[in-house]
């Protein structure tokens, strides 16, 4: 017990002060020793941490109630990030930007000095900060070991790009460090500094390469976030000179859910910030925009952190939402999400475009299920998020290494990807099945948040995860079809991931694979009593006997492949060769038609670009959902003033 | 009153035997129906299972390997799918587990290197898509009708569930057009040979592969037709709903094969923007009035 305000502290200090170090040290290879061994001592930490807070019996701890001095360098801290982004976007002409982040710090400030105030602990740690810090820790770790050997071949490769690798991976970790504060912190004025900290930092990453492009796409991404964080910062002085100086986010949930006033406002904003971090609609773009960055920091703004800090938030926030006016809202607009960016994503070839789209479209599932704010869907949220953040990384760190090899992350160049590149198509496989496919991880989250939206009687919502899903099904299976395809072009090519980059690939596949077989086992020990934290009551999501059932699944959608395929092998058969509508030539690649000339065989994947891409679609759906949202908080400033 | 535990294995066992027997009748019974319909004569109805068994005697001959073992993984999958709703689990996860099977027949179509056959497979997928929403809704119907997804308790359901869930059976009983192949859908396995897309997906299956793929389909019809005698059945007069069941059943396959024989093939974003449309209207509005009522 006594070792967890340390290992706290650890987590938060530890991964910033190794962040300045790494960038004073010239020698790569000494570089390269020290950040392995943080990473190491971080997901040890955060693992000692996990076992100490189990030991205790898994309640929720309090800590830091004494924190004068503490509280001062956080001001001081903002100031500092105030101050920096006001020249950087001097710098860049991009004056109006600097106002946004001029103005929270303004009423931070203020709301710091002015506020009354009251005792009140600054750390609070539940399950769903151990699980937020797992995450961080393991996802975030192996993505950090990826970027080193990544960097190298990033380099190699785009010789064009200015070297600053020593300023990468004080980013990363920085943002690490960052990460953990946010979801330890319990009191709203440390969460908005981390806010702010990771909303530079990602803007740091994207502008990596310093192209047109890429500053452009991250002055964009700062301004969406710094938006979010204006919101975050009048909804915390509102709650602050409301309720006699209570910043607290546990009392904020308690009191909302009681009806108290002068909390619906607070929680509104908070949500609001929340959806602009998460990247909803219409906040999408900045993380399409993310995608010029190298894959690394889009993995680790993705998968790991950046964006589940706003499903963080909305998972706290959930017991107040749910029922309300502003949780329909929020529920919709989710829901409104997955399905318009899962139609943009199927006319993408850009697999990390891709990628990109369908993590927004997954968290707009997990962001309506928030907004729903049932027991049971926040149950199969906690389980979506899990899923998305392993299998997400596991996929940007896989499309990477591919990119490295083949030099495209066309989906189309990856025609038979699992001849030319086994390994990291295999890995590849792992991932793209866990995303969406029965009975992994997916289904028993969008069974129980169908059931929710039927439930609480939303049937916009209900449709709209229907058609989500279908849609959802087909830009997955189109890409593990092309992994598969053969053509004769199909000649293995040489693989030149690093080992850095198989060891994370690795864990994380394997992790994967843990977390289906593991599920029911996670469900029982873990996740209950994390919706019980939230919740204080809980119900059965999943009944028992479906449970067994979903094992028998699990086990025969594994089983029966491998069976057929050991059946298979080798079983003797005439080689055919395929049918062209004309005279094959070479082998299958070519044919001669009729007439008499040469064709080549090309096979690509159905992408209806000209009519349903992000150009055609973006801005409608942008248009629907801010209207959406400038309804729930003008609702919400005219019931509360 | 809950059927026990050894029954409902008996159904489970009663659909994997005798499933492949009933879909290769119905076949026989629609080859005779279609065949009248365009004055012929039509083959003996015992066909379709001549058709099978000369098939497996064929000698293997494939494009790739791989084919093999995929199909034979759907068919399994199919399989044991069907045989849980026969169980008696919950329909919502039988119907999400049924596009886990889809995506062997897929795979098994692409990893071919015949563009005929991928080019199925890409149809097959925008099917998949067009009648998901319907299957996942129908599911969601029963939950509303019943209160519960579990099969067993949709058969027991004191009302039939049709008479709350009209639109969802509409919605139904459209997209049993495409999961059955059927013209004007059937865009990804094409009924005769030489048009734009010989025969699709199966255009590279033979012998004992197509002899799979084909009593799979009599799988899956089964299973299908299952769910339609679903909305028909109750508890309060279970031999007469089950005679209309049956008749129902009946008449759906029936309808089937006269669409069939009246269409011509529409173009997939045709197929597409209907059924969404049709699922749309038919599912909404009585999700709507539903929800109202509630």
């Amino acid at each position: 017990m006594s070792a967890v305000p340390y290992l706290v502290s650890f987590l938060i200090i530890f991964p910033m002060v190794i962040g300045f170090l790494l960038f004073l040290i010239p020698s790569k290879p000494v570089r390269k020793v020290i950040a392995s061994i943080s990473v190491a001592l971080i997901v040890a930490a955060a693992i000692w941490l996990t076992v100490v807070y189990f030991l205790n019996g898994a309640e929720g701890i309090w800590l830091f109630e004494e924190t004068e001095i503490v509280d001062k360098v956080i001001l001081v801290a903002e100031i500092v990030l105030m101050v920096f982004i006001t020249i950087m976007c001097f710098r860049y002409k991009k004056y109006w930007i600097s106002l946004l982040s001029i103005i929270p710090t303004g009423l931070m400030i203020w709301t710091e000095l002015r506020a009354p105030k009251v005792e009140m602990a600054h750390i609070y740690i539940d399950n769903l900060s151990i699980l937020m810090c797992l995450i961080i820790a393991v996802v975030g770790g192996c993505i950090a070991i990826y970027a080193m050997g990544y960097m190298d071949g990033y380099h190699e490769h785009h010789t064009d790009v200015p070297e600053r690798r020593k300023f990468f991976f004080m980013v990363v970790f920085l943002f690490l460090g960052a990460m953990f504060g946010f979801v330890f912190s319990d009191s709203l004025m440390w969460i908005d500094l981390f806010w702010e900290i990771t909303s530079v930092c990602s803007f740091l990453l994207i502008g990596y390469t310093k192209t047109e492009e890429a500053i452009n796409n991250s002055f964009r991404a700062l301004w969406m976030n710094l938006l979010g964080g204006l919101f975050l910062a009048v909804g915390i002085m509102y709650l602050a000179f409301m309720n006699d100086g209570q910043v607290s986010l546990v009392y904020l949930v308690s009191a909302a859910w009681m009806g108290i006033e002068g909390t619906y406002l607070p929680v509104a904003f908070i949500a609001f910030a929340a959806l602009t971090k998460s990247a909803q609609l219409p906040f999408s773009t900045w993380l399409m925009g993310a995608m010029v960055a190298p894959t690394p920091s889009s993995a680790l703004l993705h998968s790991a952190t950046m964006v589940k800090a706003g499903i963080y938030v909305l998972f706290r926030l959930a017991p107040a939402l749910s029922g309300t006016v502003t949780g329909t809202i929020i529920a919709v607009v989710g829901g409104f999400t997955f399905l318009m960016t899962s139609i943009m994503a199927i006319a993408q070839t850009d697999a990390k475009k891709v990628l990109a789209l369908s993590t927004v479209s997954n968290l707009g599932l997990m962001v309506a299920c928030a907004g729903m704010g049932t027991s049971g869907t926040i149950w199969a949220g906690i389980f979506l998020m899990m899923f998305h953040s392993v299998s997400k990384a596991l996929l940007f760190m896989d499309v990477g290494a591919v990119e490295n090899s083949v030099h495209s992350r066309d989906i189309e160049d990856m025609h038979g990807l699992l001849y030319r590149l086994p390994r990291l198509a295999f890995f590849m496989f792992i991932g793209i099945v866990a995303m969406y496919l029965a009975p992994f991880g997916m289904l028993v989250s969008k069974w129980s948040a169908l059931k929710a939206s039927v439930d609480s009687n939303n049937i916009i919502l209900v449709l709209l995860i229907v058609f989500g899903s279908a849609i959802t099904g087909f830009y997955w299976t189109k890409w593990l079809g092309k992994l598969i395809g053969r053509t004769a072009y199909n000649r293995q090519i040489k693989d030149i991931t690093k080992s850095s980059e198989m060891f994370s690939l690795t864990i994380n596949a394997v992790l994967m694979v843990l977390l289906c077989l593991l599920f029911p086992f996670l469900s029982s020990s873990f996740v209950d009593p994390l919706v019980v934290q939230l919740y204080g009551t809980y119900q059965d999501v999943i009944p028992g006997e479906i449970l067994y059932i979903l094992i028998i699944c699990v086990i025969v959608t594994f089983a029966v492949p491998i069976v057929c395929f050991l059946a298979n092998r080798k079983r003797p058969f005439d080689q055919k060769l395929a049918y062209m509508g004309g005279i094959n030539e070479d082998y299958d690649n070519s044919y001669t038609d009729s007439y008499g000339e040469k064709e080549k065989l090309w096979l690509t994947n159905y992408y209806f670009a000209h009519k349903i891409g992000q150009r055609k679609l973006m801005i409608p759906s942008q248009l629907i959902a801010l209207a959406a949202l400038v309804i729930m908080i003008s609702r919400v400033i005219g019931g509360a003033f | 009153m809950l059927t026990p535990l050894s029954v409902r294995f008996i159904y489970a066992i009663a659909y994997i035997v005798l499933a492949p027997f009933i879909g290769g009748l119905l076949e026989g019974i629609g080859r005779k129906i279609s065949a009248r319909m365009q004055r012929r004569v039509g083959p003996p109805l015992l066909q379709p299972f001549y058709d099978i068994s000369k098939l497996l005697k064929k000698k293997r001959s494939q494009v790739t390997r791989a084919q093999g073992f995929l199909l034979t993984s759907y068919m399994l999958l199919i399989i044991f799918t069907g045989a849980m709703l026969f169980f008696g689990t919950d329909m919502l996860m039988c119907f999400l587990m049924l596009s886990t099977a889809a995506l062997f027949l897929y795979l098994a179509g692409c990893v071919t290197t015949s563009p005929y056959s991928s080019l199925g497979a890409q149809r097959e997928l925008i099917q998949e898509m067009a009648y998901e929403p319907a299957i996942l809704l129908t599911a969601l119907g029963f939950y509303l009708a019943v209160g519960s997804f579990d099969v067993e308790t949709i058969y027991n359901s004191p009302v039939s569930p049709i008479m709350i869930i009209p639109g969802f059976f509409v919605a139904f009983v459209f997209i049993l057009t495409i999961k059955m192949r059927k013209s004007p859908f059937d865009e990804s396995t094409s009924h005769h040979p030489h048009q734009e897309l010989v025969k699709g997906l199966t255009s590279e299956m033979s012998g004992r592969n197509l002899a799979i793929f084909n009593v799979t389909e009599w799988y899956e019809t089964v299973f299908l037709l299952a769910v339609v005698f679903l909305f028909i059945k109750n508890s309060s007069a279970p031999l007469v709903s089950g005679l209309v069941g049956i008749g129902v059943v009946l008449l759906t396959y029936f309808l089937e094969i006269l669409i069939d024989n009246t269409s011509a093939r529409v173009h997939w974003e045709r197929m597409l923007t209907l059924t969404w449309a049709v699922t749309l209207c038919s599912c909404g509005v009585n999700l709507l009035v539903l929800m109202i009522v509630r």
